[in-house]
């Protein structure tokens, strides 16, 4: 009895181990595969022509610059959204608003998070794309900006949510303080309770605008899939393509070991070197703020 | 300027507080605002034929049976894969691993595969569970790609439930003569459960409104017969609204909303139950 209990435990032990490291292995072997398949393509097509500026895989041109700034340029327009929107909600929900609306507000953030990109993507096509054509006179609606548009709605909820941790955190004793001195609520949530929380606010955008340029359903449908190089702000208003759109559109069709396929993975190469760099200095100002509010507080 | 802003600080207040909350409100109306718009514009597609039909003339016609029974097929697998592995990676987290380099690692690597863009998951299905493990185009490829992508929610969100269970609880558990494990199985995982369910269902929410990560691993643009086995393509309704709503010429606008409709209907049920047990759950809670 004693013995088969000690196994028992051993064992399990070891099993929940296995699992905890496996977060490890997954990023592992998710980096490995894009480089099996991504790799290959730097001795199919030379450096120039991979940074140039016509996509075309058809006739053999592979330039990933158009695709680049395609990303760049939607990803601009929604961090302009979502960034201010995000953190006045944020600022809303933790300083201003009373109880019973803050109750309302979270869950439906939390929603807005949940929703489907694909019925975003939807109603872009047949409710947003027609509207901004109209509105602003443009050829089609399928756009740069309407992409933005959606797109800041994706990255709102993240804004939020890790905007919000970080001005929940900041303690109440900041907050008191510039009050007794005479401050004002709204003096307080600028001058220190926003400043305080600032490492937190600043994840919170890097998190958003790395949500935004990943994000492929919603800027596949609605950004019209033009491979054409953006290069002022005047493409906001024309159609562009995306790096994420460009794989989903293409990877369907092409043969496996093509040079299309693995310039395709190649390119997920680059969106998956970019959300780790996002993310890796995302969380290192996380440690860091919690390591100086260790020390605040000790 | 500045001190024109002193001397009206409590206008300068009202003003703000103005701006502010209208901003949170356009934030958040536009939400309801799609909601509504979908059931009210897809409440006239929905019927039995519409529900329980194969459809018909180049998808023009007939119902969705098969997207949602492959995307409950999908939400399924993916539970199957990623529940067990996600709460025991959070038991290790919360119960066992020390604070050291492993550790900070194990969270970076969470971290990161939450922020992977979804499309960078289908590629990875693709080239490991579709080519290399030969699973093919099939429900066990779409589902493990899933279910690694919804790990980093069931881990962060299991893991917040279990530390949130207080030290005395172990204590005195350990202390009676319980093994650890014991512990965990009988005394922490039964207090934290509402948490880790909450965590389970929004993860397994996002999994079953993604289409990214199966357009290449699993996802059929059309089938005339329902899945038989693990190894078969499926449809799934979020792919099927994608193909519906841009690659269908001339497909009636009220089977594209019934769609959408369904689709919202399916995720907003799982989003409502899991913010319903958290609420519960903290309303109960003793401790």
């Amino acid at each position: 009895m004693e013995k088969s209990l000690s196994w028992r435990e051993f064992i399990i032990t070891r099993l929940i181990q296995t699992s905890g490291y496996s977060a490890i292995l997954f990023v592992a072997l998710i980096f490995f595969f894009l480089l099996r398949e991504g790799l290959p393509t730097l001795s199919e097509v030379d450096a120039a022509s991979l940074f140039n500026i016509r996509w075309y895989p058809i006739e053999d041109y592979f330039g990933i610059l158009p695709l680049i700034t395609g990303s760049l340029i939607v990803t601009l327009g929604a961090a302009l959204i979502a960034v201010p929107f995000g953190i006045g909600t944020a600022v809303y929900i933790s300083e201003i608003a009373p109880r019973w609306m803050r109750e309302i507000l979270k869950p439906l953030v939390e929603l807005l998070g949940g929703l489907p990109s694909v019925v975003l993507g939807f109603l872009g096509i047949l409710v947003l794309a027609p509207f901004l054509r109209v509105f602003l006179n443009l050829p089609t609606g399928l756009t740069a900006l309407t992409g933005s548009l959606l797109l800041g709605g994706i990255a709102v909820p993240t804004v939020v949510s890790v905007a919000e941790d970080a001005l929940d955190s900041v303690p109440r004793a900041y907050r008191e303080g510039a009050w007794a001195l005479g401050a004002t609520k709204w003096q307080t949530i600028w001058r220190v309770t926003l400043p305080a929380a600032r490492s937190g606010v600043l994840t919170a955008v890097m998190l958003g605008v790395g949500r935004a340029i990943g994000e492929t359903m919603t800027v596949m449908m609605v950004t019209g899939n033009a491979p054409v190089l953006a290069t002022k702000l005047g493409s906001l208003f024309s159609p562009v393509r995306t790096m994420t759109a460009t794989i989903a559109a293409e990877m369907g069709e092409v043969a496996n070991g093509s040079t299309h396929y693995h310039v395709l993975f190649f390119i997920g190469m680059v969106l998956f070197i970019i959300s780790l760099i996002v993310n890796i200095i995302a969380s290192s100002v996380v440690f860091r703020s919690k390591k100086r509010a260790e020390r605040i507080l000790s | 300027m500045t001190k024109f802003l002193a001397q009206n600080r409590h206008t300068v207040q009202r003003l703000g507080f103005i701006a502010i909350t209208l901003m949170a409100l356009l934030t958040v109306l536009p939400i309801i605002g799609t909601i509504i718009f979908i059931i009210v514009k897809g409440g006239s597609a929905i019927s039995v034929e519409f529900l329980t039909g194969f459809p018909h003339d180049g998808m023009r016609a007939g119902g969705i049976l098969p997207a949602i029974i492959g995307t409950l097929y999908l939400t399924l697998g993916t539970a199957f894969f990623s529940v067990p592995l996600g709460i025991a990676a959070a038991i290790y987290l919360a119960e066992y691993a020390k604070d050291n380099r492993w550790t900070r690692l194990i969270r970076l690597a969470i971290i990161n595969l939450a922020g992977i863009p979804s499309v960078v998951y289908g590629l990875f299905g693709l080239g490991l569970f579709v080519l290399f493990l030969k699973f093919g185009t099939s429900i066990l490829a779409a589902s493990l790609t899933l279910s690694i992508m919804t790990l980093p929610v069931i881990i962060s969100t299991s893991e917040e439930a279990l530390r949130a269970v207080p030290q005395a609880f172990r204590t005195v558990s350990i202390s009676l003569g319980a093994t650890r494990w014991q512990t965990i199985s009988r005394i922490i995982l039964k207090e934290a459960l509402p948490g880790i369910l909450t965590g389970v269902i929004l993860g397994l929410e996002r999994a079953a409104g993604e289409t990214a990560p199966i357009l290449f691993t699993g996802a059929a643009f059309f089938l005339p017969r329902l899945p038989q086995s693990p190894f078969d393509a499926t449809m799934a309704l979020p792919y099927h609204l994608f193909v519906i709503s841009t690659q269908v010429p001339e497909m009636p606008i009220q089977i594209q909303y019934g769609t959408a409709l369904v689709l919202l209907v399916f995720v907003l049920t799982m989003n409502i139950i899991a913010t319903v047990i958290r609420s519960r759950a903290r309303a109960k809670r003793q401790w």
